[in-house]
């Protein structure tokens, strides 16, 4: 692993009013990694992902992605940044192509590169047979695999996947997991990932980060987590375990 | 640039292939081609064997054909089109959860909205122009009539109005859009304020003028009193886009009308001029006339977008 860093943050502080959603955030991730981004829900992590593309203006605090300031350069800084918002929405209207299509579009990507890419993106998330059904017609889970096309097609450096197993069957959660972990290996695309499935983070984050109303409290691999937290040598922890022990806590 | 038309293609193909535009461009040209067919219908009736009066081509747009006239019937049904393409032209996006797709995507964030504009102002532009031209066609055809020089630029002009009068419409039921969430009530809060600033305004004015300058009917009133009485309603009612509209329009299409003012308020040497010289008003007087109402109209509907574009920039993008 490399050790450059894709995403780096200093006192990185949003306040909404008098309430603080992040607060103090100092954490970085190196190139190549999937850092699985863990946090009860209201914990700050959307809104730390949206300061992350410049979408959100921080209080306090800076943050680099791929070495640019995304409140100066936004625009850059989604270039490479792929994000998936949790729970995100499709034109039900159309179908995947022209889905596809309009965002290669906004990316600035177009000619006779478009409709070969759009091919390449549909294999790698398993919606080839389905290119020209409508989207409005399309399973949940189909959406959600159609949603990490449509950031793939701007071939990213980075992705931000928020929550992209919500509400997904185990077998439809199961192929987003696996998308992703191939992503990372043949394609070394950096991964900041949120979710609540404890056990598919585990599975694929080489580290991992646990925020508690808006603090960071506990970043690294899950052994070292589970060492520092119970410190006991010989025993395996789960994410789980070491999740709830800091979710208690906090 | 890239995002911008990328944004705009698909906002106008999306118009396009909508139900609700369909609906209610065939309401507007429906209605439109009944009022001018009927006028000119009149119109060859009342012009048989008479000496050709100038503008007979106009005609077609200011006689009353059925109830009103074209002009009157685009103040009464025109915004109605801004509204349709406007109200839930972002919390649309919001609500299905593509607004935050759209501007994580490598373009600025105005090119969302000004994409959502233009698109929109295009549609106006090309449901008046048909229209327009179809009337066209109508008098060629009833009247066997070829327009003037004059009378086409009126229509431009005309035109013009009309879309900026329409793009106010847009505007505004696009800031409702932008300022709720929710798609009915920005719906609803556009309906209501048209309702309210076309037809409740007049009334508004009266009870304002009356309250100023009471009319005693039976009684002994001065002059004075009535002519103020006329005056503040005639200002009040101003604050109306459609009596804005109305009466640029109405001015521009006829060249026998030469004022917007009524009878009463007007000096004892306007009265003479209106009451002697019956030749109509040339091109530029017409504009002279109406020259406040237009810049009224346009500094209104810039106003209405220049707000949404602020309120939408300094949004936070939340779900």
């Amino acid at each position: 692993m490399e050790n450059e860093r894709i995403i780096e943050t200093v006192g990185l502080t949003k306040k909404y009013g008098q309430q603080t959603a992040v607060d103090q955030l100092t954490f970085r991730v190196e190139e190549g990694e999937i850092f699985g981004f863990l946090g009860p829900n209201g914990s700050g992590k959307s809104t730390t992902l949206l300061m992350l593309l410049g979408l959100s203006r921080p209080s306090k605090g800076s943050a680099r992605v791929c070495g640019l300031d995304p409140v100066r350069k936004p625009i850059d800084v989604k270039r490479l940044v792929g994000y998936l918002p949790e729970n995100v929405g499709v034109y039900r209207d159309l179908d995947a192509v022209e889905s596809l299509t309009y965002i290669a579009e906004l990316n600035g990507i177009n000619g006779g590169t478009v409709s070969k890419k759009i091919e390449e993106v549909l294999d790698v998330v398993g919606l080839s047979k389905d290119a020209h059904k409508k989207v409005g017609t399309y399973s949940r889970g189909m959406r959600q695999r159609l949603g990490i096309a449509e950031v793939l097609i701007k071939d990213p450096k980075v992705l931000f996947l928020d929550e992209p197993t919500l509400g997904l069957d185990p077998d439809g959660a199961f192929r987003v997991i696996e998308i992703i972990q191939s992503l990372n290996r043949n394609r070394k695309i950096t991964v900041l990932l949120s979710s609540h499935n404890l056990h598919h983070v585990q599975k694929i984050s080489h580290r991992v980060g646990i925020m508690i109303k808006g603090k960071m409290v506990a970043m690294g691999s899950v052994a070292s987590l589970g060492k520092e937290k119970f410190s006991l040598e010989e025993e395996e922890y789960t994410l789980e375990q070491i999740y709830m022990k800091y979710f208690e806590e906090g | 640039m890239q995002g911008l038309l990328s944004i705009y293609k698909k906002e106008l193909a999306d118009h396009f292939s909508s139900y609700r535009f369909v609906i209610i461009f065939a309401l507007i040209a429906m209605v439109s081609f009944i009022t001018s067919y009927t006028a000119g219908m009149h119109l060859r009736e009342s012009l048989e064997g008479v000496a050709k009066p100038k503008f007979v081509f106009l005609m077609l747009f200011n006689t009353p054909g059925a109830i009103l006239s074209l002009v009157q019937f685009v103040s009464f049904l025109g915004p109605l089109l801004g509204i349709v393409l406007g109200f839930d032209a972002i919390n649309r996006e919001r609500a299905q959860g593509t607004l935050v797709k759209l501007v994580s995507q490598p373009i600025y964030r105005d090119a969302v909205i000004n994409g959502k504009f233009l698109a929109g102002i295009t549609t106006i532009i090309i449901t008046l122009l048909s229209i327009v031209l179809v009337i066209f066609g109508f008098g060629l055809t009833l009247l066997g009539v070829v327009p003037g020089i004059e009378e086409i630029c009126r229509l431009v002009i005309y035109l013009v109005i009309s879309i900026f009068y329409i793009s106010l419409w847009l505007g505004v039921s696009m800031l409702f859009s932008i300022s709720f969430k929710n798609i009915a009530t920005s719906a609803l809060a556009s309906v209501a304020l048209w309702i309210f600033l076309s037809f409740f305004i007049s009334l508004g004015a009266d009870v304002l003028a009356d309250m100023a300058a009471p009319v005693d009917r039976q009684g002994y009133t001065t002059p004075e009193m009535v002519v103020k009485n006329a005056r503040i309603k005639e200002r009040c009612s101003l604050f109306s886009p459609m009596v804005l509209y109305s009466q640029a329009a109405s001015i521009i299409v006829n060249p026998m009308e030469k004022t917007t003012s009524s009878f009463i308020v007007m000096g004892p040497l306007e009265r003479l001029s209106a009451s002697r010289f019956q030749n109509p008003l040339s091109l530029g007087q017409s504009i002279v006339v109406i020259y406040p109402h237009l810049v009224a109209l346009v500094a209104v509907t810039l106003l209405c977008f220049l707000i949404s574009y602020l309120v939408f920039m300094l949004q936070e993008i939340r779900t």
